[in-house]
């Protein structure tokens, strides 16, 4: 019995590691291609997986909704309300240089969280919304997990895809060039400020879908899932980890964080009681420690950032 | 040499720093076709007045009028567009981009910019791409870079991102070209090269060129007119050897002792 408690641990983990997947690439989008400082995470995450929430939930008491649309609608809404979020922001915040624009995105992230928190009408405040829909959440225990697991799977695929086609093509050159010098980039006819807006925008939009897929996997989103130390900064540790600049380095960070992560948690659950209050934040300072140790041994993170406009393009046209 | 038409206006351009004033009611004329030298002590304000030809921040006072029409207020990126192009003192290379992307990343409005033709017309941008390719390595190799084409641009010589920088302005249709420096830290075999390539760009492709430079054997071979700046304002503009002639000059360059003694 043992080895299927493993596996369904597995498969718990790996539903996991591409919602956190889709936060690294928004990421490494903004800061590994563009050079924007985004520390709001959490904030995109949240309106993503409200949204959705929100959308496709029966009809309920007291807050907004729900409107009980089926779940790609709600998916796509939240990438949409993601982005819409980030317009605004984005137009206000990109004018400040890097650490500015990070204060100003923790700034935004909170006053998202506390409006979440707080209004009963829209949120349902502390309580969080219920009754989520999830695909296949029928079936079987087993089975809905593994059916979950194939779609979020796939909609990793095809968000990597869609990433990855940019960066190999003018768009990515462009936003590496803005991220180098941004002055030269000007002064070479890009425009900038538009162009940032259109990173942060994409990038938030990914985000945005994360937190859709997070809440429809458990069935119910509360203002505690918001939290900055695991959907803000351990998503920043994934993305420099495993290679700031390189998408498959974004990925493969999340799934080395994700598991070192989760074992620290069997490992805590294991001490005996007296320690228990401590191991949080026992495991807090472990990831803190390897971000130190990467960032002083292997600053480029696991897998760099390619070099060159990727061959494909334009050797096959020739 | 006749006189092409009137390109650029610098009407008693004006710019402060707080209490300072580092370009002090500047005005002068380029020609098309012409090689402006513009030479002055450290300090006399020839950056500070490419930044303000170039866009990079409003004047204080004055206006520029380009080709016509006046470009004051524009921003940096329009002026580029209507082919008004610099480089830098201080290289501005993209240091984790390739030399070849360096330039690839130049010409404007290309189809790949565009998130939605990545997306929906990749067929397209694959063509775009190609053509902007050929064109970029074209450039590296007159530039006679193309052995770095691969390289990380971070990892070049001062020198051989001073030819880069140049190889920028070749990536679009330029018209008038704001060189600072070119010859900065570049090597005398070098400098020579670039010399002839600054000559060939302004003969063949009709590159107007206003440069910036502290080497006066650049300036003579290639500019007239030459304008001497000192403490913002133009000190005086004329031929390379009335200019040289000036007393005015040597006192800028040597300071007030000179001044005194004569």
């Amino acid at each position: 019995m043992e080895w299927i408690g493993l596996a369904n641990y597995a498969v718990f983990m790996a539903i996991f590691i591409c919602i956190y997947a889709l936060l690294s690439l928004g990421l490494n989008i903004q800061w590994g291609f563009t050079g924007l400082f985004n520390a709001g995470i959490a904030g995109f995450f949240a309106v993503g997986a409200y949204t959705s929430a929100v959308l496709t939930s029966p009809a309920a008491e007291g807050r907004l909704g729900g409107f009980d649309l089926p779940v790609p609608i709600g998916w796509i809404g939240a990438m949409v309300a993601a982005a819409l979020i980030a317009w605004p922001i984005g137009k206000i915040c990109l004018r400040f240089r890097s650490d500015y624009l990070a204060i100003a995105t923790i700034g935004v992230a909170e006053i998202i969280r506390l409006v979440i928190k707080s209004e009963d009408w829209l949120t349902n405040s502390a309580r969080g919304i219920t009754d989520i829909p999830r695909p296949f959440g029928d079936l079987p225990y087993v089975y809905s997990q593994l059916a979950y697991l194939a779609i979020v799977a796939s909609v990793l695929f095809v968000a990597y895809l869609m990433v990855e086609r940019q960066i190999a093509a003018p768009w990515g050159r462009m936003m590496r060039a803005i991220r180098d010098n941004e002055d030269a980039a000007r002064a070479m006819g890009k425009d900038v400020p538009f162009r940032r807006l259109e990173a942060f925008i994409f990038g938030s939009a990914l985000m945005g879908l994360g937190g859709a897929l997070f809440a429809h996997f458990n069935r119910t989103i509360t203002p505690e899932a918001i939290d900055p130390m695991i959907a803000t900064f351990l998503v920043w540790i994934m993305l420099i980890l495993g290679g700031s600049g390189n998408n498959r380095g974004a990925i493969l960070g999340v799934a080395v964080v994700w598991i070192i992560w989760s074992m620290s948690e069997i490992v805590t659950d294991q001490l005996p009681h007296e320690y228990a209050v401590k191991a949080k934040y026992m495991r807090v300072f472990l990831i803190g420690l390897m971000l130190q140790l990467v960032l002083r041994f292997r600053p480029e993170g696991l897998l760099p950032e390619p070099q060159g406009t990727r061959a494909e393009m334009s050797e096959k046209s020739k | 040499m006749g006189l092409g038409e009137l390109m650029l206006e610098v009407d008693r351009l004006v710019m402060d720093y707080g209490g300072f004033r580092a370009v002090d009611h500047c005005s002068f004329e380029v020609h098309e076709g012409s090689i402006t030298g513009l030479i002055g002590p450290n300090g006399a304000g020839k950056t500070t007045l490419f930044n303000l030809i170039a866009g990079a921040f409003p004047p204080t006072e004055g206006s520029i009028r380009y080709l016509g029409k006046t470009i004051t207020k524009l921003s940096t990126d329009k002026r580029f567009h209507r082919g008004l192009v610099r480089t830098f003192q201080i290289p501005h290379e993209f240091h984790r981009l390739t030399a070849l992307e360096n330039l690839m990343m130049v010409p404007p409005a290309q189809a790949g910019e565009s998130l939605v033709a990545n997306w929906l017309s990749y067929g397209r941008v694959r063509e775009t791409e190609a053509r902007v390719r050929a064109r970029a390595e074209e450039a590296l190799d007159f530039l006679e870079l193309s052995h770095l084409a691969n390289e990380r641009a971070g990892n070049l010589s001062g020198g051989q991102k001073k030819l880069l920088e140049l190889g920028r302005t070749m990536m679009t249709d330029a018209r008038l070209v704001l060189l600072d420096e070119p010859a900065a830290g570049v090597n005398r075999t070098l400098l020579r090269k670039l010399e002839e390539k600054i000559a060939i760009l302004n003969r063949e492709r009709g590159y107007t060129f206003i440069l910036i430079e502290h080497d006066m054997e650049m300036i003579e071979k290639l500019c007239d007119p030459v304008i001497c700046m000192a403490e913002g304002r133009v000190l005086i503009q004329g031929d390379f050897a009335t200019v040289r002639s000036d007393p005015r000059v040597l006192e800028a360059y040597l300071g007030e002792t000179v001044g005194d003694a004569a």
